[in-house]
C-alpha cells in the first residue's frame, strides 16, 4: 500500500489492527465459501461456457439446465453441458436451441472425463480471449482519451424502464460530461432467481438487467466514445439472487463497473447469508478477471441508521468488503468502496463530519477508487435546497479526491431524473471540479481540530466494532443485528435452498480457470 | 378570495418553469419554447436560459405570467388530524383511553425495496428529531421491512391483532403505487378485515386526499413524522371506540 501522510493524524497501527481484525472475520466465512456452491454459481458457470437463450415460456436456458440437474448441482452443472456438446457434436448455440425445445441434458450418457475436459479447455480458451479482448479494448480507449476523464469520475444514473429510452438519456448525459452511466435495475429484480432474456421496455424504477440490454447500452455508449474520444464506463448491478450470472454477462459484454457488496443482499434484501457470501466470492473472481471495478454499498447503512452515530459501521464494512474482495484475487484499484454524504443538513458542523469521514476513507484506502454517494435521505422536494446540498457534496468529493462521484439530483425524492436534472447536476459538478481543482493539495487540517478528532473517533469505534464482530463471528454478528440494526437468521432469507455443499469430485472448470488466472486459494 | 401567484407584486401571476424540448438548441428552438409557454396559457412568456442536452434535446428556463386566478374559499382539503400531539401526549392519551398498548404493523409493500419511508416513521431513532413509533412505550410495533407482499402483511396484521397497518410506497413510477395500494384495500375487504383495523398509507407522493379516494383511513405525505401518524391512529381508534364515527 502506498504510504500517505495522514493529514488527519490517523494512527497507522490502528488501521493495521482493523485490517487484521477484518481478515480474522472473513477467514471462517471463506472456509464455508470454499466448500459450497449455489444454483446461480452453476448457472453463471453455464453462461460462461455458452449457455444462453430462453424457452417459449421465457425460462432461461441456464435455469432449464439447473432444474434438470436438481440435487446433482452439488457435483457441478458444467459436466452435463460439456458432455452434451461432445456427445451431440454441437456448438453451444445449437445445443441451446435443443435445450429450449426440451432436451434434457441428464438423459445423455456420459462420455469419458478426458473428452469433457478437452471441450472445457477449448471453450475456456475462447472465453479467455473474449474477456482479454474486452479488457484490451477498454484499456486502449482509456489510454487514447487520457486526461479527458474527470477526477473524480462523474457518475449518473438512468432509470426509465425502457432500454431504448435509457439509451437517449445515457447518450445525452455522456455528451454533457458524464464519465460513467449506470442503468438502474427494475425494482424487484434482485429477488428474481433468474435473469430475463432479451431487450426489455417495461420496468419500474429501472430497467431489467439482461445480456441484450447490456449489449444495446454498450453499443450506444461506444458511439459517444468515438465521438468524444473519451471512454464512457457502463455500470450495472451485480447483486441479488443472480449475482454471479450478472457478473458473467458483464464480463462478456464489457461492462466496466458493477455494484457488488458482500453483505448488502443479506441486510437490505433479506437474501440468505450463506448464499450471498458464496455468490459474492464467485462474482468477484469474474469481475476481477474482466477488470471490472466493483462498487460496494456502504451508503445503505446511512439511509437506515444515523450517519453521525453509525459512521463507524461504514468503515467497518469497507474493511470487510476490502478483505472479501482481496480473497477473490481483486487488486485495490478495482475496489470502489462505498460511502455517502447523508448527515442531517440541520446538524451544526455536519459538513465538517462529512469532510472528515471522506478524507479518512481516502487516507485509509489510498489506492481504492472510492465510490461516494450523494445526499438522498434528507432531500425533501425543495429542489433549490437540494441543489445547494449537492454542491457541498461535490465540494467534499473533489476536496478528498474520491474516485467515483455519483452525482446527486436536485429532484431526488420526487421522481426518476429528468433529462435536464442530469444536465444541472453535471454542470454543478464541473463547476466545483474546476474552481477548486488544486484545493486538496493546498489544504491541511488543524491538529486536534474538530475534523481530526472526529476521524480518530470513527476509526476507534470501528476497531471496537470489528473486535466485537470477530469475537462472535460474522454469521452471529449479522444474526444479532450488528450491521445496519437489521437481524437476519443464518438459515432464513431468500435463496437458502439454492446453496449446496460441494459433492466429492465437484467439477467446475470455470472456477478452476478463474482461480488459476487470479492465483486464488494458493 | 381569488388568488394568483405573487412574483414581485400582488397578483402579477408570475410562474417559473423549466422543461426540455426534443429539438436541437437554436434561435428557433428558443422561440418554440416561448410559444409553447404561451400555449400553456401564460400571457407573457420569456425564455431566460437555453442549454443543449444533446444534439436532439434542449433545456429551457422560462417565466410566464398568468391571468388565471383561483377561488381559495372553494378549495377543500381535510387534514388527517387537525392538531397533533407530542410523543408523551400520545402515550398519555393511549394510557388514559385504551388502558392497553396499541399494535401497529408497518411495511413497504409490493416490489418496492425502499424502506426509508417506513423506517423514518417506525425506527426507534426516527427522523429529523422526531422519534419513531418503536420508541413509544404505549405502542407495540412491527416493522416488516421492504418488498412485503400484501397478503403477508394482512396475514401478519391479523396474527398480532393489529390496531393499525401502515403501508409505505416510495417508488411511484408509472403509478405502480396506486395499483399496489388498491390491491391491498381490495384484499382487506375480501378478507373482511377492513373495518377491524386502520389502514394508513405513507410516502413522498401520497397524501390524505389520495388515501380517501382509494379507501384508506388516512395518507401521510412528505414532511410527515411519527407523531403525526401516532396522533391520527390514537385519535381515530378512540373515535371508533366511543362511537363518534
Amino acid at each position: 500500500m502506498t504510504p500517505v501522510k495522514s493529514k488527519l493524524g490517523l494512527s497507522k497501527p490502528k488501521i493495521d489492527q482493523a485490517r487484521k481484525l477484518a481478515a480474522g472475520i472473513t477467514s471462517p466465512v471463506q472456509a464455508f465459501i470454499a466448500a459450497h456452491t449455489t444454483v446461480t454459481i452453476e448457472r453463471a458457470t453455464l453462461r460462461l461456457l455458452g449457455a444462453d437463450g430462453a424457452n417459449a415460456d421465457g425460462v432461461p436456458v441456464p435455469n432449464l439446465i439447473a432444474s434438470q440437474c436438481g440435487e446433482k448441482l452439488a457435483g457441478g452443472a458444467a459436466s452435463f453441458y460439456l458432455n452434451a456438446l461432445v456427445k451431440l457434436d454441437k456448438t453451444p448455440a445449437e445445443l441451446n436451441k435443443e435445450i429450449e425445445k426440451g432436451l434434457n441434458l441428464c438423459d445423455i450418457p456420459f462420455t469419458d472425463d478426458k473428452r469433457i475436459q478437452k471441450k472445457a479447455d477449448e471453450i475456456l480458451k475462447g472465453l479467455d480471449a473474449r474477456i482479454a479482448g474486452n479488457v484490451a479494448h477498454r484499456n486502449a480507449k482509456l489510454k487514447a482519451g487520457k486526461g479527458k476523464v474527470k477526477s473524480p469520475m462523474i457518475y449518473v444514473i438512468v432509470a426509465t424502464g425502457n432500454i431504448y429510452e435509457d439509451v437517449k438519456q445515457a447518450q445525452a448525459a455522456a455528451l454533457q460530461g458524464a464519465d460513467i452511466i449506470a442503468v438502474i435495475r427494475t425494482t424487484g429484480q434482485s429477488l428474481l432467481d433468474y435473469v430475463p432474456y432479451g431487450a426489455t421496455t417495461e420496468g419500474f424504477g429501472g430497467t431489467y438487467a439482461t445480456q441484450e440490454n447490456f449489449r444495446i447500452m454498450r453499443a450506444a455508449l461506444d458511439e459517444i466514445v468515438e465521438k468524444e474520444g473519451r471512454y464512457i464506463r457502463l455500470v450495472n448491478y451485480c447483486s441479488g439472487l443472480c449475482m454471479p450470472e450478472i457478473a458473467a454477462m458483464g464480463a462478456l459484454e464489457r461492462l466496466d463497473m458493477m455494484l457488488n457488496d458482500s453483505m448488502y443482499g443479506i441486510l437490505f434484501r433479506d437474501i440468505n447469508m450463506y448464499r450471498t457470501f458464496t455468490d459474492q466470492f464467485f462474482s468477484r473472481m469474474i469481475n476481477t478477471a474482466a477488470d471490472i471495478i466493483i462498487n460496494t454499498g456502504e451508503d445503505n447503512y446511512l439511509t437506515t441508521s444515523d450517519a453521525v452515530e453509525k459512521a463507524h459501521t461504514v468503515l467497518a464494512s469497507q474493511f470487510l468488503n476490502e478483505n472479501f474482495a482481496a480473497n477473490a484475487g481483486m487488486p485495490n484499484r478495482l475496489m470502489g468502496l462505498g460511502h455517502a454524504f447523508e448527515i442531517n443538513p440541520e446538524l451544526k458542523n455536519g459538513f465538517l463530519y462529512e469532510y472528515a469521514q471522506a478524507q479518512m476513507a481516502r487516507e485509509i484506502f489510498p489506492e481504492h477508487p472510492l465510490k461516494y454517494m450523494p445526499p438522498t435521505k434528507f432531500m425533501t422536494g425543495d429542489i433549490f435546497k437540494g441543489l445547494a446540498m449537492n454542491t457541498l457534496f461535490n465540494f467534499v468529493s473533489k476536496a478528498t479526491d474520491q474516485g467515483i462521484h455519483l452525482l446527486g439530483m436536485l429532484t431526488e425524492a420526487i421522481h426518476t431524473p429528468y433529462l435536464q436534472d442530469r444536465h444541472l447536476a453535471i454542470d454543478n459538478a464541473l463547476y466545483v471540479h474546476n474552481t477548486m481543482a488544486d484545493f486538496m493539495n493546498d489544504i491541511e487540517f488543524k491538529k486536534d481540530g474538530i475534523m481530526a478528532r472526529r476521524a480518530r473517533q470513527v476509526l476507534d469505534e470501528t476497531v471496537e466494532m470489528l473486535a466485537e464482530v470477530k469475537k462472535h463471528g460474522l454469521f452471529a454478528a449479522i444474526e444479532t443485528g450488528m450491521f445496519a440494526e437489521i437481524k437476519r437468521p443464518r438459515d432464513g432469507g431468500k435463496g437458502f435452498d439454492g446453496v449446496y455443499e460441494k459433492a466429492p469430485g465437484y467439477y467446475n472448470p470455470v472456477e478452476a480457470y478463474l482461480k488459476k488466472k487470479l492465483k486464488v486459494g494458493k | 378570495m381569488f388568488i394568483k401567484p405573487y412574483g414581485d407584486t400582488s397578483d402579477d401571476g408570475a410562474v417559473q418553469l423549466s422543461f426540455t424540448l426534443p429539438v436541437k438548441n437554436s434561435g428557433r428552438a428558443k422561440e418554440a419554447a416561448r410559444q409553447y409557454v404561451q400555449k400553456l396559457g401564460f400571457k407573457k412568456a420569456e425564455v431566460v436560459h437555453a442549454a443543449a442536452l444533446s444534439e436532439d434535446f434542449t433545456f429551457f428556463v422560462a417565466y410566464g405570467k398568468t391571468d388565471i386566478g383561483l377561488d381559495y374559499d372553494k378549495v377543500e382539503y381535510a387534514e388527517a388530524v387537525d392538531k397533533y400531539m407530542s410523543m408523551d401526549e400520545v402515550n398519555d392519551f393511549i394510557k388514559t383511553h385504551f388502558k392497553r398498548k396499541l399494535v401497529i404493523v408497518g411495511a413497504c409493500t409490493g416490489t418496492d425495496a425502499h424502506t426509508v419511508g417506513i423506517d423514518a416513521i417506525m425506527n426507534m431513532k426516527g427522523y429529523n428529531h422526531h422519534f419513531g413509533l418503536e420508541r413509544y412505550p404505549m405502542l407495540e410495533t412491527y416493522n416488516l421491512g421492504s418488498q412485503v407482499p400484501n397478503e403477508k402483511l394482512l396475514e401478519f396484521a391479523r396474527k398480532v391483532k393489529a390496531d393499525a397497518v401502515l403501508v409505505s410506497q416510495i417508488v411511484t413510477q408509472k403509478d405502480v403505487h396506486i395499483k399496489n395500494l388498491t390491491e391491498l384495500i381490495e384484499l382487506a375487504e375480501a378478507e373482511k378485515v377492513r373495518g377491524k383495523m386502520l389502514i394508513v398509507m405513507g410516502g413522498p407522493r401520497v397524501n390524505n386526499k389520495l388515501a380517501k379516494e382509494l379507501g384508506y383511513d388516512a395518507g401521510f405525505g412528505a414532511g410527515s413524522y411519527a407523531d403525526h401518524v401516532a396522533t391520527f391512529v390514537a385519535k381515530k381508534l378512540y373515535e371508533r371506540m366511543t362511537g363518534k364515527n
